[in-house]
């Protein structure tokens, strides 16, 4: 305990909290390495948050509300693959739209489930592992998909960084015209990628609803969606920097909430302002201290591809 | 022949709406044999090596690969059969290393470690010193070429395709590249090389396919006729040089001393002391491979990037803190390398275009407002005296070719009647007639008393046209020299030599 913080329970649950945005960062890391930028994360993961929480009140099972997240997230991300990559629409406003799309229909499809409880999603039992000091609360008293978005982020960055699979996403990412002239299939490697950060964004969101609060509110992704975006951005679209930026917004999240419970007199707005400033602080001040050398953005993002000439 | 050829290809054809680019075109290469396609931009020459590649389907018409039919559907099934290719652009990634950009071309990669030996052997084995894990961002246009080179030994080809690989290399870089050429074709590579560097096909190629308007219009042994007989069959008539003759230089207008720029793009040459002098009626030619500084030097001297005061002087007057309308208002215009995009705009008509640059010395606005009558009065000049070739100023500049857009935003600038004129890479990508008319009304402006600098990688054009040659390497201006009497060795040592590299006997 300090100045009545208790930093194990601080940093347990900040691996809670921070599961939403790492999942839908994660996703959206490799949607960007693929050289599409799509701004519909929000959407994505609050279209997850509702069918996740449909699926697992109807089934009863919180495993298949996730895949039912998963499966709504890269549903819409490959509306926006269809958009931006067959029709060349453009990315940033697609992607707006697709946010604007997802929060409306999520509201229309939600309207029956508001106040309706979602089956408990179970913590994991690791038997006497938990009951070592410091070490068990913090790292065996969580429910399984905290472990699995972990497992994804590390999965994520060594694929990119060590498979031939993850290679030719980078190749695309930054130039398509090569990658085309080479003989890959620019636009396949894109919906994959998309489908992806759809069904991770989706993942979160489910998260949101059936474990972090639990239940459906309208809206109540509040934001996570775009700072998932600013984390990639200011990760420089690494895996292993989004982890610490999207733990260092849990972090702060938890942190604040503790802050307000144990009754500090600092108002109330500036504290939940805290995470989104803090978070984007740091993050800054890391990615401007990597300035020189190696290129942080795939030099492709953003960029409509078509295979003429 | 047939049975002992190695490509045969007959009645090929590839239409476009539009235009044909490829109409009937028949040829063969034997094993080890080192095979030109010779022709003019638009003659069908990169189409028919995207078919052979596998990257565009033919409309008609039969290939054979050592007696089998040979009907690649992607490039994937063309370096299966053999068949390598090294682009003239677009097929490195920059943000890569040179063994992920190998391993990228490949089919069955080996794994990173071992791949990384392999093209250390190969690079050895071949003079072409490599170190595979640099970023490809960081090396020079010769060193990129090694990659896609070594990227495309290390599949065993039967047959390399070189698109106009010469035209990003120093002098001595040809010179290895060659070797490493002639000694494959000796090891029964045969190599299908595309260029119109003439003299370069004379002395590398065993025998050339001639194409004009997408047909063969004729098969020879360069080596049996001269640069000028090759020059016109390509054209299919008279080929005019240009005229130099009768200029007298004045008094010294334009000044750059001591001029420093940071880098304006990540992977991009800072200029460092850059100091020049011209005089009225000079034409200065300063050579140098791409991203040595060509882009940075013409946007410090058009105003596009203002420098340190006092650093570019215009009749000694210091205009290196003004942009470029102030700049043209005192006669400084400039044309540069990028037409679609920096040059023109591409979706505004002929009309629209003259405005971007021409508001200032034309009267093209009336109090204020643009005067669309007298904008596409000037574009019909400019079409008509420098022969674009458009159905007229209403079209849209993207909508022409390359040769006529040069042509055009060339125009604009030179029938601005500038006392300084600028241009970078005047010629690139532009067929030899329409280069000629360029590179004349150059060296005709020059003969009204304008100082002309023309930065280009045609080394060529530069002791063509100018007067004096300067090099730039790695944003470093060397000292001028008189281009009479200057050897293409000599040239060579200017712009750095060949990167470091040591030349392996063979």
């Amino acid at each position: 305990m300090m100045g009545g913080i208790d930093i194990i329970v601080l940093i347990a649950t900040l691996m809670a909290a921070s599961t939403p945005v790492l999942l839908a960062a994660t996703g959206e890391l490799v949607a960007e390495k693929s050289g599409v930028l799509n701004l519909g994360v929000e959407g994505m993961m609050i279209m997850g948050a509702v069918g996740g929480f449909a699926v697992a009140t109807a089934t009863g099972s919180p495993v298949l509300g996730f895949a039912a997240g998963a499966v709504a997230g890269a549903l819409l991300a490959l509306l926006f693959a269809v958009l931006t990559q067959i029709f060349l629409s453009n990315q940033v406003a697609t992607g707006l739209a697709l946010t604007l799309f997802g929060l409306g229909l999520s509201a229309l499809i939600g309207k029956g489930y508001e106040g309706v409880r979602p089956p408990p999603t179970a913590k994991l039992e690791f038997g006497p592992l938990a009951d070592i000091p410091v070490l068990g609360p913090i790292l065996f008293s969580h429910d399984w998909v905290v472990y699995a978005s972990l497992v994804l982020v590390a999965l994520t960055w060594a694929v990119l960084k060590y498979t031939r699979a993850g290679l030719i996403l980078r190749a695309v990412g930054e130039s398509h015209d090569a990658a085309h002239a080479l003989g890959y299939r620019v636009v396949a490697v894109r919906f994959a990628a998309l489908a992806y950060g759809g069904a991770l964004a989706g993942m979160g969101g489910a998260y949101l609803s059936l474990v972090r609060v639990p239940q459906w509110t309208e809206g109540m992704t509040a934001g996570a969606g775009w700072i998932a975006l600013a984390i990639v951005v200011f990760a420089s679209w690494r895996a292993e920097r989004v982890l610490i930026g999207a733990y260092l917004f849990g972090g702060i999240t938890a942190l604040q909430l503790q802050l307000q419970a144990a009754g500090y007199a600092i108002p109330v707005h500036l504290l939940s302002m805290a995470p989104y400033v803090i978070t984007i602080i740091v993050l800054v001040i890391l990615s401007a201290a990597h300035r020189h050398g190696v290129a942080a953005a795939p030099a492709a993002l953003g960029r409509s591809f078509h295979a003429s000439n | 022949m047939t049975g002992n050829m190695l490509l045969e290809i007959a009645g090929l054809t590839k239409a476009y709406p539009g235009v044909v680019a490829n109409d009937g075109v028949g040829f063969s290469v034997g094993p080890g044999e080192v095979h030109a396609l010779l022709g003019e931009n638009g003659a069908g020459k990169s189409t028919l090596v995207k078919m052979i590649y596998g990257l565009v389907k033919p409309d008609s018409g039969t290939m054979h690969l050592m007696g089998a039919p040979y009907t690649p559907a992607e490039p994937r099934a063309a370096r299966a059969s053999g068949v390598a290719m090294v682009f003239q652009h677009f097929s490195l990634f920059e943000a890569l290393n040179v063994a992920e950009n190998v391993a990228l071309g490949m089919e069955n990669p080996p794994p990173m470690g071992q791949l990384s030996a392999r093209i250390r052997e190969i690079s050895a084995a071949y003079g072409l010193p490599l170190d595979p894990a640099r970023l490809v961002g960081d090396l020079s246009a010769g060193e990129r070429q090694r990659v896609e080179i070594i990227r495309c030994l290390l599949q065993d080809p039967k047959l390399l395709i070189m698109d106009e690989p010469t035209s990003v290399l120093t002098p001595q870089e040809v010179d290895i590249l060659f070797n490493t050429l002639r000694k494959l074709s000796a090891e029964g590579t045969a190599i299908l090389y595309i260029s119109h560097k003439l003299e370069e096909i004379r002395s590398l190629c065993d025998r050339a396919t001639i194409l004009r308007g997408g047909k063969v219009v004729a098969t020879c042994t360069p080596r049996e006729k001269s640069a000028r007989e090759l020059a016109e069959l390509m054209v299919g008539g008279e080929f005019t040089a240009t005229d130099r003759a009768g200029r007298t230089l004045g008094h010294t207008i334009f000044e750059v001393k001591g001029l420093d720029l940071p880098p304006m793009s990540q992977f991009g040459p800072a200029l460092k002391q850059v100091s020049l002098q011209l005089r009225a009626g000079e034409v200065l030619g300063i050579g140098g491979v791409a991203g040595n500084g060509q882009e940075e030097l013409l946007a410090t001297l058009s105003g596009e990037r203002v420098s340190a005061s006092g650093t570019v002087l215009l009749h000694g007057q210091d205009i290196a803190t003004l942009g470029p309308n102030e700049r043209r208002r005192l006669g400084l215009q400039a044309a540069p390398e990028e037409r679609l995009g920096h040059a023109a705009v591409p979706d505004m008509s002929l009309t629209e275009n003259t405005l971007l640059t021409g508001t200032v010395r034309r009267p093209l606005t009336r109090k204020g407002f643009l005067d669309m009558k007298a904008a596409k009065l000037f574009a019909e000049e400019i079409i008509r005296v420098f022969d674009v070739r458009t159905p007229g100023p209403h079209v849209a500049a993207r909508a022409l070719s390359g040769g006529n857009l040069q042509k055009y935003v060339i125009g604009r600038e030179v029938l601005q009647y500038p006392e300084v004129l600028i241009v970078n890479q005047p010629t690139w990508g532009v067929d030899a007639a329409a280069a000629a008319a360029i590179r004349q009304a150059l060296l005709d402006l020059a003969g009204k008393g304008a100082a002309v600098i023309v930065i280009s990688q045609d080394l060529d054009e530069l002791m063509e046209i100018a007067d004096q040659f300067c090099a730039l390497n790695e944003g470093r201006l060397s000292a001028p020299r008189p281009t009479e009497g200057l050897s293409i060795d000599e040239i060579g040592l200017m712009l750095g030599g060949a990167h470091g590299m040591q030349e392996v006997a063979v």
